[in-house]
């Protein structure tokens, strides 16, 4: 038998395996067995992949020019140093027209300052001074996205003013002349630091395991308790009148 | 018109002719009891039948029918203070299977969609790695690939329905979920090049976009299944979704998937960034707040019916929705037609992936009874969906994020259907 012909025979012979197996799994009321998409366990030292040689050496002044990020740690922290009164100034020239020139937000912009003492209310404002746990963040984004549509403008110095002046919105400094700096940067703590945990849903939530759900007269009554219709919030050219034949 | 269909309940024609008027107010014209009208589309020839349509190359690259223009992403003007930084959702209710198309699939941007061509786009790794490397498009696309159908879902998918049903349409409540075929090279692969050092425990994932959007990355999962992708569904990767690459972080929430990726830096500890502090932390009803809250739990939503897809006819109906897992895969899917009285289990069709969307139907009938559609998905950990009554005991209603509880459609015997909560 030539090459070809057996290949022929082989797809024929798949073509009726895949032919026959079609209608089992139509009527099979259980899902196929999931196939796994993992890809093969981490190497471990003991079994290092070689490696494919490709890409080149990052330089020194790429690295710098990209790595901008500071942690709480203090980690990734320019020279540089800035006072309140300085950031107030900057604060108000490239900052307010969104957040509000003392932090308040403007419309639906972020409300930067405030809100201490609500996380537990009806409606908590969740802001730097009420809510973020580590001030290495607003460093961080400031130099990383703001101010909006002009990232990466400012300098490192404008950036501990700014820093320092919301500081000072959120009455977490009460002198107009504090200056923050690389060095005294991580001497400062923000108020809800110690209210952060790591996910414990595996824990706390393990009543949503193993359960064996009800399935029939499962409950006596069911009411309506809430419509989204009163509140009216949807955009509304979706508001078809439906009809049934 | 009405009174002299009533007058003849026997007929069949009749009764399909009420059930339209008093649906809509759209009769078939005056009921006749005689033999029914030919279908002039049917008997009379029509355009397309007649004349020469478009030729190759006429559509270089094939868009939806002008029948189907009202099936896109839309998004939710008062959510958000600008389009740049801002959420669209995906039309869950026009779609069937398990893929979402590309130009379906919802977007969220912090600082808007950065065009880059990919000749001037460059991937840096760097950090606690014993040599620091660059990588170009060109350098990625020569690395072993792999295929792989992962859902994506942020965090805030359903954040919006905490207090209460606030919008009506499964496209606002659930469309921020999308579920792609990814072509890319593993994470570790790319780990492998540079070197990891001992003390390398995490890792922060960076965009070139204006926001800079940057996450946190344990080496665990990065070593695990993460896929660094340049292809979606066959294809490059859309602008909305990160081209020329983006990071694939299966079954963990949306925002970890960097788009635009540009750099890896590899530390000891985690940043502590915006992303995960000041947004996507969960703050529950101790004033306390959950954070690295990757997974995305087993959840699932009836995507029609649902309001932007109510009934339109008595008798026979297709039920149908998505249910999906960050933990695993997909093992059942219950329905209730009574507003959790009395559940079914729904026939499941299509691939069942791990960590992908799964499809499920319901066949059945429907005499325009009043119907409270719920689902619920359980997965291969042997998580069940749980309802949001019970989500809301343990996190109250402010954490905004991961809610996974079961969704509640209101069908009226007229077929409108409408986001409901019941107790």
């Amino acid at each position: 038998m030539s090459r070809l012909a057996r290949t022929a025979l082989l797809a024929g012979a798949a073509a009726l395996i895949v032919l026959g197996v079609g209608p089992l799994f139509a009527k099979a009321q259980k899902p196929a067995k999931p196939e796994a998409q993992k890809t093969e366990a981490a190497p471990s030292a003991a079994t290092r992949v070689a490696k494919l040689n490709l890409g080149r050496v990052a330089l020194p002044e790429e690295i710098a020019a990209w790595d901008t990020d500071v942690r709480p740690d203090g980690h990734g922290l320019p020279p540089g140093k800035g006072t309140v009164k300085e950031g107030d100034e900057i604060f108000q020239a490239q900052c307010a027209a969104c957040h509000g020139e003392f932090g308040e937000g403007a419309g639906r912009w972020p409300v930067l300052a405030g809100g201490q003492g609500s996380l537990t209310a009806d409606r908590p404002e969740k802001t730097i001074g009420s809510f973020w746990p580590d001030l290495s963040t607003v460093f961080d984004y400031i130099r990383r996205a703001m101010p909006y549509g002009n990232a990466h403008s400012l300098s490192a110095d404008e950036a501990y003013a700014l820093t320092a002046y919301l500081l000072y919105l959120n009455d977490l400094v009460k002198d107009e002349d504090f200056e923050l700096s690389e060095k005294n940067f991580t001497s400062i703590k923000l108020p809800n630091a110690k209210n952060f945990y790591d996910d414990d849903r595996e824990t706390t939530e393990k009543a949503f395991w193993g359960q064996t759900p009800c399935m029939t007269n499962c409950k006596s009554e069911v009411k309506i308790t809430g419509r989204a219709a009163v509140l009216d919030v949807t955009p509304d050219d979706d508001k078809t009148a439906p009809k049934v034949d | 018109m009405t009174s002299s269909i009533i007058r003849n309940p026997l007929s069949r024609r009749g009764f399909l002719g009420a059930a339209a008027a008093a649906g809509a107010g759209i009769g078939l014209g005056p009921a006749h009891a005689e033999k029914p009208a030919p279908d002039p589309l049917i008997t009379e020839v029509q355009d397309w039948n007649r004349y020469l349509g478009d030729g190759v190359d006429k559509r270089p690259y094939g868009t939806p029918s002008p029948f189907e223009k009202h099936v896109v992403r839309r998004h939710v003007a008062w959510l958000t203070a600008s389009p740049e930084s801002s959420v669209n959702f995906t039309p869950l209710h026009e779609l069937d299977g398990i893929i979402t198309p590309s130009g379906l699939c919802f977007e969220r941007h912090h600082g808007g969609i950065a065009e880059i061509d990919p000749a001037n786009h460059r991937l840096m790794i760097h950090g606690l790695v014993e040599k620091p490397l660059v990588f170009t498009m060109e350098d990625l696309k020569r690395m072993p690939r792999e295929n792989r159908i992962y859902f994506l879902e942020c965090a805030a998918n359903s954040g919006m329905e905490w207090r209460g049903a606030q919008l009506n349409g499964c496209q606002f409540t659930h469309g921020m979920v999308h579920n792609v075929m990814y072509t890319g090279v593993t994470l570790k692969t790319l780990l492998n090049e540079v070197g990891l050092k001992p003390n390398a425990k995490w890792l922060m994932l960076e965009g070139a976009d204006s926001a800079g959007m940057n996450r946190s990355l344990p080496v665990e999962k990065a070593l695990d299944d993460v896929l660094i992708a340049f292809g979606m569904n066959g294809e490059a990767l859309r602008p909305e979704q990160g081209y020329p690459l983006r990071a694939v972080i299966p079954g963990w929430e949306g925002n970890l998937w960097v788009k635009w990726l540009r750099r890896i830096e590899v530390g000891d500890q985690p940043w502590q960034a915006r992303e995960e502090t000041s947004k996507y932390t969960d703050l529950l009803a101790d004033g306390r707040s959950r954070r690295f809250t990757f997974y995305m739990d087993a959840k699932s939503v009836v995507t029609n019916p649902s309001p932007q897809a109510p009934l339109k006819h008595k008798g026979r109906n297709v039920l149908t929705g998505i249910a999906w897992s960050g933990r695993g895969h997909i093992e059942r899917v219950d329905v209730s037609l009574d507003g959790g009285r009395n559940w079914r289990t729904a026939r499941i069709d299509g691939p069942v992936l791990e960590k992908s969307l799964t499809r499920f139907y319901v066949d059945f009938d429907w005499q325009g009874e009043a119907l409270l559609i719920q689902s619920r998905a359980m997965d291969s950990t042997g998580y069940v969906q749980p309802s949001k009554d019970d989500l809301r005991k343990v996190r109250g209603v402010n954490s905004i994020y991961h809610n996974n509880g079961i969704q509640t459609w209101h069908v009226r015997p007229d077929g409108e259907t409408e986001n409901v909560e019941i107790g």
